[in-house]
């Protein structure tokens, strides 16, 4: 995974709650068995659509997505997260994600940043005046700053260093297999094994 | 100290803890299907990793799968190239599967059950939002991102955040036509479709208790719905008797029960929120909307957004009746169906097939209309031909379909058109779910067979 310190961009501005994961990617375009080429589903219902966010020539170039609230509810599909990082998307902004979206796009390095509704608000008529305008997302100092606004967001110390230093998590969990075997011995000897099979 | 059964399990399964980090947990069961599990295979195979709990994991097709012609090659060579690599991976790394044409095939979620590989007290995982179905046996059961399915056949753990706990107290007696869909429609329309975020819900009150094991599952399956991602329920003597004889059902069962009984919130411990709602007052449940909050009483009106206070849930719901062609106003039992799904992890088992069997016995579905039965698992399906229920369908003029994922999400051929209208009884009412431009009620099976009968949206009262 590459390491996120710090990102500056131009912004779309996506006034829709409940963008669920059928909406960000339908099910018909998770067929495939890589993590990339997802970019031609990202929002497959409304790219047709001339007046849909997107599909504005002045929006081409964001690589912020600020989205109404809940987004990424439903379905766990991580398609979700890869169709919007292989489209060029580097941060999601909202006031509220569904849990296991926001779970699959903070370990696949996509920043999801979590600011309340008005300054939500706030940031769309930014955009809508001048859809170039520059927004920077700082991880280090954990804010996003546009025409010289500074909105601070949390986010967990050690997701952050995590993401900073773009480690994998299965190796820093490999480290500790002295504890997991450990743990293996304890566990009680009625739970269930898939092998031998038993039908 | 007082603990949540929640807080009980999490305990339980803490490898590893250390201050300003996530709790490393321990998994005792990984589900694994077609679709959510490629790229993670190709993670193992690029790290040089292994799966390190083989003896853990069981793979299905289902998402994918057609249900017509299931003995011949999928057509959709898209399609198929999904069901080979989840073949070849599972052949790769010595996983257990059940592949189509398999006795025990079927939706992950109907399948670990019926094997009697769920159970109390376990912590399971699956690459699918509603892996909370299996809660409803006393287990933390939570759905995962691709990354999380490679750290889990990698490590057989994950780092996780603890969760915070909600308790939803059902009190009282369902009426007859009454189900748990029903209640679990009108728990998220009354805490919304984020209600639930960040909780691990545990459900609760004598209406729960009296619930089949099956009607359990219903209501855990769609806590995602709310917004959480696991709900369950305490096991109980109705738990214990589901799992045994079951195929993977503990040998020492006695001890194994003596263990599951100690799986209970202490009477002092507290959630951090609680819930409560009345069986007494709760009729058939319908969805109107676009996502699962969006549902009132069968025998109420489309909703006006107008009426609606808050901003945001004002445009949804605007914008909800557009997509769905729908005017406030208009009674729901008005609403005319072109298709009628019976199927999917949340009623696709053999007692959602079993109640709308007695609705249609006899009797013929709307001319107006299509009926598509999909049992949840193969299983399901023979069981049901067993006891002749696929006579009573195919009578009505319904199809019986093969075991599978099918209408609830249209990734395989059953989809709907545009503008085609359902009555479901999944779990998603999403723009465009079931098949692009299409529109989804959520029911339950009651209200799918009656519908399916008069050819407007209806529960068995109306027959
Ligand atoms: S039946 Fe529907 S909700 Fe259930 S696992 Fe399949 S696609 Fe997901």
């Amino acid at each position: 995974m590459d390491s996120f310190i710090k990102h500056s961009g131009s912004a779309a501005p996506l006034r829709r709650s409940n963008v669920d994961t059928d909406q960000i990617i339908p099910a018909v375009y998770l067929k495939r068995v890589t993590r990339s080429g997802f970019e031609d589903g990202l929002f497959a219902a409304w790219r047709t659509d001339p007046e849909f966010v997107l599909n504005q020539p002045v929006y081409k170039e964001a690589t912020i997505l600020v989205a109404g609230m809940d987004f990424g509810t439903g379905s766990s599909r991580e398609h979700a997260v890869w169709a919007l990082q292989n489209y060029g998307f580097k941060v999601v902004i909202s006031s509220r994600f569904a849990d296991i979206f926001r779970g699959n796009s903070l370990k696949a390095g996509l920043l999801t940043v979590i600011l309340n509704q008005s300054d939500i608000e706030a940031i769309w008529l930014a955009i809508e005046a001048k859809p170039t305008m520059q927004i920077s997302v700082d991880l280090e100092s954990r804010t996003v700053s546009y025409n010289g606004v500074v909105l601070g967001f949390a986010i967990d110390d050690y997701t952050r260093w995590r993401l900073m230093q773009g480690l994998d998590d299965i190796g820093l969990t490999i480290k500790n297999s002295d504890s997991i075997a450990a743990f293996e011995k304890t566990r009680l000897a009625h739970k269930p094994l898939t092998l031998p099979i038993r039908v | 100290m007082a603990t949540t059964l929640a807080q009980k399990i999490w305990a339980e399964h803490v490898v590893r803890a250390a201050a300003g980090e996530p709790d490393l947990v321990y998994i005792d069961l990984h589900l694994i299907h077609e679709v959510t599990s490629p790229q993670a295979f190709d993670g193992l195979r690029l790290a040089g990793r292994t799966v390190r709990r083989p003896d853990l994991t069981i793979a299905t097709e289902d998402h994918n799968t057609p249900t017509l012609d299931i003995d011949k090659p999928i057509a959709d060579p898209v399609s198929k190239l999904q069901i080979d690599t989840l073949r070849a991976n599972c052949a790769e790394f010595g996983l257990r599967i059940h592949s189509l044409g398999d006795k025990n095939q079927g939706i992950v979620h109907v399948v670990g059950p019926q094997l009697g590989l769920t159970q109390p007290g376990m912590t399971i995982v699956c690459g699918d939002s509603h892996t909370s179905t299996h809660g409803a046996f006393g287990a933390l059961a939570f759905g995962i991102g691709t990354s999380e399915v490679e750290h889990v056949l990698a490590t057989q753990t994950l780092p996780l955040a603890r969760p915070k706990t909600m308790a939803i107290n059902v009190e009282g007696r369902l009426k007859p036509g009454v189900t748990s869909k029903d209640i679990i429609l009108a728990i998220i329309a009354k805490i919304g479709t984020g209600g639930g975020q960040g909780y691990v819900i545990e459900y609760r009150g004598r209406a729960i208790r009296a619930l089949s094991m099956e009607s359990r599952m219903t209501i855990c399956n769609m806590s995602i719905e709310a917004g959480a991602r696991a709900g369950l329920i305490a096991p109980d003597q109705t738990t214990f008797d589901y799992i045994k004889g079951r195929p993977h059902a503990p040998a020492d069962f006695e001890a194994a029960v003596a263990y599951w009984k100690t799986l209970l919130t202490d009477a002092d411990a507290s959630f951090d929120v609680e819930v409560s709602l009345n069986a007494d007052d709760l009729e058939p449940f319908v969805t109107w909307g676009t996502n699962p909050g969006q549902g009132a009483p069968l025998n109420s009106v489309v909703p006006d957004p107008a009426e609606i206070k808050d901003e945001g849930a004002r445009q949804a719901a605007e914008r909800a009746l557009v997509y769905m062609g729908l005017s406030a106003g208009t009674p729901l039992k008005k609403i005319a169906i072109d298709t009628v799904f019976l199927g999917s992890c949340t009623n696709g088992r053999i007692e959602d097939l079993r109640a709308a069997a007695q609705v249609l016995k006899g009797k013929k579905i709307a001319s107006t209309l299509r009926m598509l039965v999909v049992p949840g698992s193969a299983r399901v399906r023979l069981e049901a031909e067993a006891e002749g229920l696929d006579k009573v369908f195919l009578d009505a003029g319904a199809e019986w379909r093969n075991a599978g994922c099918s209408m609830c999400l249209g990734m395989n051929p059953d989809q709907l058109t545009v503008g085609e209208r359902s009555a479901s009884t999944s779990n998603r009412n999403f723009e465009g779910r079931q098949g692009k431009g299409g529109r989804t009620h959520l029911v339950s099976p009651l209200v799918a067979a009656a519908t399916a009968l008069r050819g407007t949206l209806s529960s068995p009262a109306d027959l």
